[in-house]
Formats: C-alpha cells, sequence, structure tokens
C-alpha cells in the first residue's frame, strides 16, 4: 500500500453561463462557474474560508427552470443548468440588495470592489430620503422583538449608532453592519468555535451581540479577531486602525504588505504585515494559506507590538 | 523520528482523521490554529481522547479525558500497548513488515496491566481499555503531543512510548494517520532542521556517524569539522558548573529566565568569564552579558525561512526597517567571523539557503521561488520538481523490500516517576503550561495588551484550597526543594486534587523557575519542567522547618 489521498478525483459538469459553455469540477458552485468565466459576480456575505449563509442574496443569478433567483455562492452546478448573471431581473435584484444596504449602513469603508457594483448596479441609496436620526448606544441592542415601529416612510432608516469600543484590541462600528453574518460564522463553527457573538432580534431590529448583549470583556470573545478578518464593511476594525483613522493618520495608499510568518508557536500562521511608516499597523492573514486559511489567534494577530516598544528602549 | 526528527502527518490531516489523541498538549491555548484543524475533524465525526493532568479546554472538547498524574505517561502508554496486544488488536502485517523488536517490546508492556496503570496514573481501567480498542480500530488516528510529553527528565522515552503504540497499529505513514509533535516556537522545527542539535549537521545528518556527509560539509566549508556531537543546553550548563565551559554565546534565548531552577542559571551565567548575548530586547540573561548585539526579529526585519510544525519551510520577510543599531543576525555572525580571521563577504539569506540545498538533500529543491510559489514546501523535497511531502514514512507500507527500506524499531521503555518526588513536605504536584494569550517568558506576548490576560497565579484545585483554608485572590507561600516565592492563588476547577498549576509568561510577577526543578533527560536535554513537588502556605503561618530546604529567594 502507498500514500492514500482522501481526495478522489472528480467528475467535471457541463453548464451554461450566459450562453457560453463552462466546464466544472462536480461540486463547484455556480460562483466557481461565474469565476471560472470571468464573470465579475457581487459578494458579500460569501467568503472562500466560510461555510455559504445566503442572506445577503447579492449574488444571485437566474437558473432557466428555476422559479426563483438562487444564490450562486452556494448552488451547486449540475449538468445541463442554463443560467444568466446579467438579465434584467438578475440586475434589478442585485441593486435592490446594495440599495438598501447602502442606505441602511455605512459602506464607505466596503472594499473597491463593493463601491465599483454600487456605481455599476446604478444602486441609489440616497433616494429614501435622509437618514433618519442616528440610534442612541445600546438603543437597537434594547430592540424586543414584535416591538418594532415602522418609520413614517419620509426618511431612511439606517443602523446608524455610536462605535462601542470597549477593549484594547478592536472596536465594533455597528453603523457599518450589513449582517453578513460572517463574524458570527467566523466566531463559531467555521473556525474559532467560541460563539462569542449571535444573531439578536428580529427583522429592522436584527443585530450582531453578545450573549445578552454584556461588553466583549464580560463575553467569551478570545480576542482571535477572526470576526475582523472577514469583515467586508469594516465594522469590526482593530483598534490600532480606529485610532489612526480618528486621528486622520490613517492612509493606504503609503501602506505596504508584506507576508510573513508569525514570531510565536510552531504551527507556522502566515501573517500579513500592514506597514505605514515603518510601523506595523494591522495584521492579516491570506486566506489562501493552507496553514490558517486567514484565520489567527490573538498573539498573532495582535502581539506584534513588541518589535516597535522595543525602538525607544535603552 | 525513525532518523529525521518532525512531525509525520500535516495539519489537514486533522481533519479527515477518525480518531485524534491529544497527550500533554493544550493546543486549543498553545497552538490555536493547529486546533482549529482539529475541530473541523470533530465537526467531521472524529473523536477525540484528551490524555492531560489538567482538564484543559481542549480536552473540554474531548470524546473523554484521561486525567493521568504528572509523569505518568509510559505507564499509560505501555499499558495501552499491553491492551491492544491483549485484545488481538496490533496490525501484525505491519508489524511483520515494517519494524522490528516487536517481541521484546511485548515483553516489556506485559506488567503494564489495566489495573496497575488505574493505580499509577489515576485513569479509570474502563478508559484505558477503551482508548486502546478505539485507538487500534480506528482506520485513521493520530497521536499530538507537546510539552506534556516532553518537558520531562525521560522526555525521550515518553515520545518513543508513544510511537510504539503508532508502530503497534499501523497508525503512521498513512494519510490520516501518523504522530504529531506540536512545535512551541516559531521555527524549534527549522533549528532542528539547520543542524542546532549537538549531534547533527544540517538536514539531520549525523555529525558522528556519518562520514560520507561530514566529507561532504568539509569539503563545501574547506576545513575539518570534528566528528564529535557538541553539547546540548542542560550540559552546558553542567559544564559551567565543572568550569569547563567558560564562554558562551547566546542568540535569541533568555536563559536566565526560562531555564529551570532561575537562582543556579543565574549563578553560572553571571559566573561565566564571557557572555555575549545577541538578542532584540536586553532581556535579563542580556542585563549579565559582556557584551550585547542588537539583532534584529528575524520574522519581520530580515528575509529567511522558517519550519513550523508540519515541516513547512516558508518565507519570512523583512517589512520594517531595524531599529538603529540594529543589525540583521547574519550580517552579525558574518561580521564576528571577520574579525576571527575569516572573510564571508557579505552573505544574504537566499545565498545561504542555496548553499544549505547543495548539502542538505532533504532541503535541496526548496529554492525562493518555489517557496514563494507553492506557499511553502514541507520537507523532504529533494528535487526542483518535487512537491514536498505531505506525510512522512509512507515507504513502510511498501509492499518490495528495496522500497520500504529500513524497518521501524521498536523501543521498550520503563515508566520512571518524576525525579522531584512528592512527600510530606512537598505534597503537591505543580506543572506549568501556556495561556492563550502568552508565550514562554513574557518577553514578545508582553508587548501588547488583552483583555483576556490575567496576572500570573498559582492555581490550586478547588479541593486543596478548601483543605488549605485558602480562598480565590489569596497571596500564598508556594516552596520547592529550591526555594520558594509569593504569589496569590487562583482556584481552578480544571485542575484535580493534588495539582497545581502555573506559567513562566510573568518573571516579573511570579518568578515560577525559582521552583522548577533542572534534571534533565540525557537523551534530549529537556529540563522537567512539568513535574515539581510544592508544598502551599498561607501567607503569616510560620511555615515548618524543612531541611531540605535552601535558602530561599523571594520573587515577588
Amino acid at each position: 500500500m502507498t500514500a492514500v489521498f482522501i481526495d478522489t478525483p472528480k467528475r467535471l459538469v457541463d453548464v451554461e453561463i450566459d450562453g457560453v459553455a463552462v466546464r466544472v469540477p462536480e461540486g463547484a458552485t455556480l460562483l466557481d462557474a461565474c469565476r471560472a468565466q470571468g464573470v465579475d459576480t457581487p459578494t458579500l456575505c460569501y467568503l472562500e474560508n466560510l461555510t455559504p449563509v445566503n442572506v445577503c442574496r447579492v449574488c444571485v443569478v437566474e437558473v432557466e427552470g428555476s422559479r426563483t433567483l438562487v444564490p450562486a455562492c452556494s448552488r451547486k452546478a449540475e449538468p445541463g443548468m442554463k443560467v444568466r448573471t446579467d438579465s434584467e431581473r438578475v440586475r434589478t435584484s442585485r441593486k435592490m440588495v446594495l440599495e438598501f444596504l447602502a442606505s441602511s449602513a455605512d459602506l464607505s469603508l466596503a472594499s473597491a470592489d463593493v463601491q465599483r457594483w454600487i456605481r455599476s448596479y446604478g444602486a441609489d441609496p440616497s433616494r429614501y430620503g435622509d437618514p433618519a436620526p442616528d440610534h442612541e448606544a445600546g438603543a437597537r441592542d434594547a430592540a424586543r422583538p414584535g416591538e418594532h415601529e415602522a418609520t413614517s416612510g419620509s426618511e431612511a432608516e439606517t443602523v446608524k449608532q455610536p462605535v462601542k469600543y470597549d477593549n484594547d484590541s478592536y472596536v465594533r462600528d455597528y453603523s457599518r453592519c450589513i449582517l453578513c453574518y460572517k463574524c458570527v460564522e467566523a466566531c463559531g463553527e467555521d473556525a474559532q468555535n467560541t460563539f462569542a457573538i449571535a444573531l439578536a432580534g428580529r427583522g429592522f431590529d436584527a443585530r450582531i451581540s453578545t450573549e445578552f448583549d454584556v461588553g466583549l470583556p464580560d463575553s467569551a470573545c478570545v480576542y482571535c479577531g477572526n470576526c475582523i478578518g472577514v469583515c467586508p464593511t469594516d465594522a469590526l476594525m482593530p483598534a490600532s486602525e480606529y485610532h489612526m483613522r480618528q486621528n486622520g493618520t490613517w492612509d493606504e495608499s503609503r501602506q505596504t504588505v508584506t507576508t510573513t510568518v508569525c514570531p510565536y508557536c510552531g504551527v507556522g500562521c502566515n501573517l500579513d504585515l500592514h506597514v505605514q511608516d515603518n510601523t506595523i499597523v494591522k495584521v492579516t492573514s491570506p486566506l489562501e494559506s493552507d496553514v490558517g486559511h486567514g484565520h489567527l489567534c490573538v498573539k498573532g494577530r495582535f502581539g506584534f507590538e513588541f518589535v516597535q516598544n522595543r525602538a525607544t528602549e535603552e | 523520528m525513525f532518523g529525521a526528527g518532525g512531525g509525520t502527518c500535516s495539519y489537514r490531516e486533522a481533519e479527515d482523521a477518525d480518531l485524534l489523541v491529544l497527550w500533554g498538549s493544550n493546543a486549543r491555548e498553545a497552538h490555536p490554529i493547529f486546533f482549529h484543524h482539529v475541530l473541523k475533524g470533530l465537526r467531521n465525526g472524529a473523536r477525540m481522547y484528551a490524555v492531560d493532568p489538567r482538564r484543559t479546554t481542549s480536552a473540554q472538547w474531548a470524546d473523554a479525558w484521561l486525567g493521568i498524574h504528572v509523569g505518568s505517561d509510559i505507564c499509560l502508554a505501555n499499558a495501552i500497548g499491553n491492551e491492544i496486544i491483549r485484545a488481538g488488536l496490533v496490525n501484525e502485517e505491519f508489524i511483520k513488515r515494517a519494524t522490528t523488536g516487536f517481541e521484546q517490546y511485548a515483553e516489556s508492556v506485559k506488567p503494564y496491566t489495566l489495573e496497575r496503570a488505574e493505580r499509577e496514573t489515576g485513569v479509570p481501567a474502563e478508559l484505558i481499555r477503551k482508548l486502546a480498542h478505539d485507538y487500534a480500530k480506528a482506520d485513521r488516528a493520530q497521536i499530538c503531543w507537546t510539552l506534556g510529553i516532553t518537558e520531562h527528565h525521560n522526555a525521550t522515552d515518553n515520545v518513543l512510548a508513544l510511537i510504539n503504540l503508532a508502530l503497534l497499529t499501523g497508525h503512521v505513514g498513512r494519510y490520516g494517520s501518523g504522530l504529531v509533535p506540536l512545535r512551541g516556537q516559531n521555527n524549534v522545527q527549522g533549528g532542528g532542521d539547520m543542524g542546532a542539535i549537538p549531534n547533527k549537521l544540517p538536514g539531520f545528518q549525523d555529525v558522528e556517524s556519518d562520514e560520507a556527509a561530514r566529507a561532504k560539509f568539509e569539503k563545501a566549508y574547506e576545513m575539518t569539522l570534528p566528528p564529535k556531537k557538541g553539547l546540548h543546553l542542560s550540559q552546558m550548563f553542567e559544564a559551567m558548573e565543572r568550569g569547563e565551559l567558560t564562554t558562551a554565546y547566546v542568540v535569541g534565548e533568555n536563559p536566565l529566565r526560562s531555564e529551570a531552577d532561575t537562582a543556579r542559571a543565574r549563578a553560572l551565567l553571571e559566573g561565566l568569564e564571557h557572555l555575549v548575548v545577541q538578542d532584540i530586547f536586553l532581556t535579563d540573561t542580556a542585563e549579565v552579558a559582556d557584551v550585547v548585539l542588537p539583532g534584529t526579529a528575524s520574522w519581520c526585519e530580515a528575509e529567511g525561512t522558517v519550519t513550523s510544525s508540519e515541516r513547512r519551510v516558508q518565507r519570512v520577510r523583512k517589512a520594517l526597517q531595524p531599529p538603529g543599531g540594529a543589525r540583521d543576525d547574519i550580517e552579525i555572525i558574518a561580521e564576528l567571523a571577520r574579525r576571527l580571521g575569516t572573510d564571508w563577504g557579505s552573505p544574504t539569506a537566499e545565498g545561504l539557503w542555496n548553499e544549505l540545498r547543495t548539502l542538505s538533500p532533504m532541503h535541496a529543491g526548496m529554492s525562493y521561488q518555489r517557496l514563494e510559489e507553492l506557499g511553502g514546501i514541507q520537507w523532504p523535497c529533494p528535487s526542483t520538481d518535487h512537491p514536498g511531502e505531505l506525510f512522512l514514512h509512507a515507504r513502510l507500507w511498501e509492499a518490495d523490500p528495496a522500497k520500504r527500506g529500513r524497518p521501524a524499531p521498536f523501543f521498550a521503555v520503563e515508566q520512571e516517576d518524576p525525579l522531584d518526588e512528592l512527600s510530606a513536605e512537598f505534597p503537591l504536584r505543580l506543572t506549568t503550561g501556556r495561556r492563550l494569550d502568552s508565550y514562554n517568558t513574557g518577553v514578545q506576548s508582553g508587548g501588547y495588551a488583552t483583555p483576556i490576560r490575567r496576572p500570573e497565579t498559582l492555581n490550586l484545585s478547588p479541593e486543596d484550597a478548601a483543605r488549605l483554608g485558602i480562598v480565590d485572590g489569596e497571596k500564598v507561600k508556594v516552596s520547592s526543594r529550591r526555594g520558594s516565592l509569593e504569589a496569590p492563588v487562583h482556584v481552578d476547577p480544571v485542575l484535580r486534587e493534588g495539582l497545581a498549576f502555573m506559567t513562566l509568561h510573568f518573571p516579573e510577577q511570579v518568578q515560577t523557575n525559582i521552583l522548577t526543578l533542572d534534571a534533565w533527560d540525557p537523551k534530549s536535554g529537556t529540563a522537567e519542567f512539568k513535574a515539581t513537588a510544592i508544598r502551599v502556605d498561607k501567607l503569616g503561618e510560620p511555615a515548618p522547618d524543612t531541611q531540605e530546604e535552601r535558602p530561599a529567594e523571594v520573587g515577588t
């Protein structure tokens, strides 16, 4: 007997994306097929290192014979599927998702891709009126199911509220939260299995919360920051970055990103060091790394300061 | 194992295993991202046994926790081996074809009955039997261990006892089955790979017995190499004690803090004729040095490679300019050579790596370019068209004896209790470990703040705390045969009666190594940090006189 690998050869599946024949391995999703074909497909709640939860619906495509639009990120390619990614129906649906999210949450720090999709799908978040006044601190967290009162409709409801800053490691700015669940997934079964956060509330009052809405230091959080790593809108942000942004010194155009290996235990996680003015300002981990698939522990993500504390030491 | 020291599996194999045995490893806190792979395995249906004196956060994920007495690992392993043999669950075909020494091993474990093991390890016999049967019957099973196995005076025997179990059942050399030592530091594997072991040249080539390898190095270096192995760290300290070792060049270590028995380590280091320390910090060891050479932080201020616990060689890269005065380690060493009369020019990390590739066959295929493209390569990688090995020792399963090569030997090993014996005066067993947010002596991890960090404490079981009338947070005097210190108590329900726990993370608060014993394993040189006999006294009460006690140094 010699080395036996678990990965067995896969059958290939033929599908049609916008009239073009595409061949993908069995088990691939329609998103995989679209990407293989170079079709730009927006995603918000999808990430390669997480299980798709299908909540944002921005990646929907039209499958011939299907009554509803289907989420490309989780729908497996089946032989003979005919998929349209640019039909009127798809474009309208994607536009509405982007428009609703951008009108209710602050997407200004979302990736360049997100900004591009907002433009290219013609989403106009401002057409729902001026934003309603910000929520007071804790108001959204106190909302109980069934007690939500709809606004008059003359202004746009938002999730705007003060930043939650209750620890040294990271801040939670839920004004930016689009409820993509990625943080919950990363904190839970998909990576960290700490379960410090979950979804609370219903409808527009739904929000990400610790157990009983306690502050992070009183929660189960172990500060791995894997929630930060997956957040698509920077609602979750390292304190180091938050401070610099507050002070107006954060400048990505002056930053370099260098991949190296964590200086702590022997697992060998890859670190992407974001450096500005010869100072590490943020640590992330590349998704494509086989070691940690983008995830880190508290030491890897936050334990870098010792190298720059010593410059002033004698 | 079997020549080259490295874990046989890749992390991803834990995701596809049927059974995982975490033995003396709190991976959830000490190797959190490896534990992510373990958790995936558990989600995929793997079962897990945790063998640990403490019911750690890792053990809390296990199907069963074997709360073993500190230092009784060989007794437990041998009992498992004996039960596997007794129940007829050995992999006879594998043993016959790929191993030697089975008969002698089988004979040696006979006295280790389940009943004896229950008595000596504290683990119920039924649980031991269950682990033995599950391990033997699993399709894919791994034993993963950390310092709970290796920080003992008989560390090598502990490891051999575990290897025997893998040989008995054929759980090595196949995808998903193997032996997984989790390295505690980011390049401890790489240090071994590069020959930072007294008897090895780079690539695990033996300095004494492998004449061809030595000749190859001599030719490349244009000099004669002494065919004699060097000293490991514990032997170096003994040589200092004998006055034979008078000069030390310490690179990136803090032995004054990290060595067991701090008082002795300090006296010996201070007594050296000449001590050079090369570090990124002015560590406690650097404080007593004659010369301090400020180095660069290898993971972010220099180019190079490190090797992980899955034998993956990966690039570290320069992201920061080092602070003024600090120089690259390579530059310092080359400059030192120049002062000693040898001009190496200005070697680069890649140049040195390529030199290594010509001398170490297991690294030959790892060009910087390939390391970059493939996201690291797992050794052995003998040529530039070789992808590296996901797991080791597949050869043991080859039908052709020529391909199968040298069989893997069983090593009969006997239980030896920790050297620091429990007594009426020192009735509690102190063990040490790591916390999630911290690392070793805190030189690195002390640099960042995190809400989960707690100050150092002496953790006591609820039973012992109650018996001694000590409440959570109360400061107590902790004494071993070597010294004593004061520390606040944390009453910790993960500890069983008789077991106490401390870390080495906060020497500025509590110098745990004042208590530990510097007894070390003659085969690996690792000190027995994991098993110290202590007593705990309430403050303000006179401690009974003990003749064993040396003059106390009180660290607060």
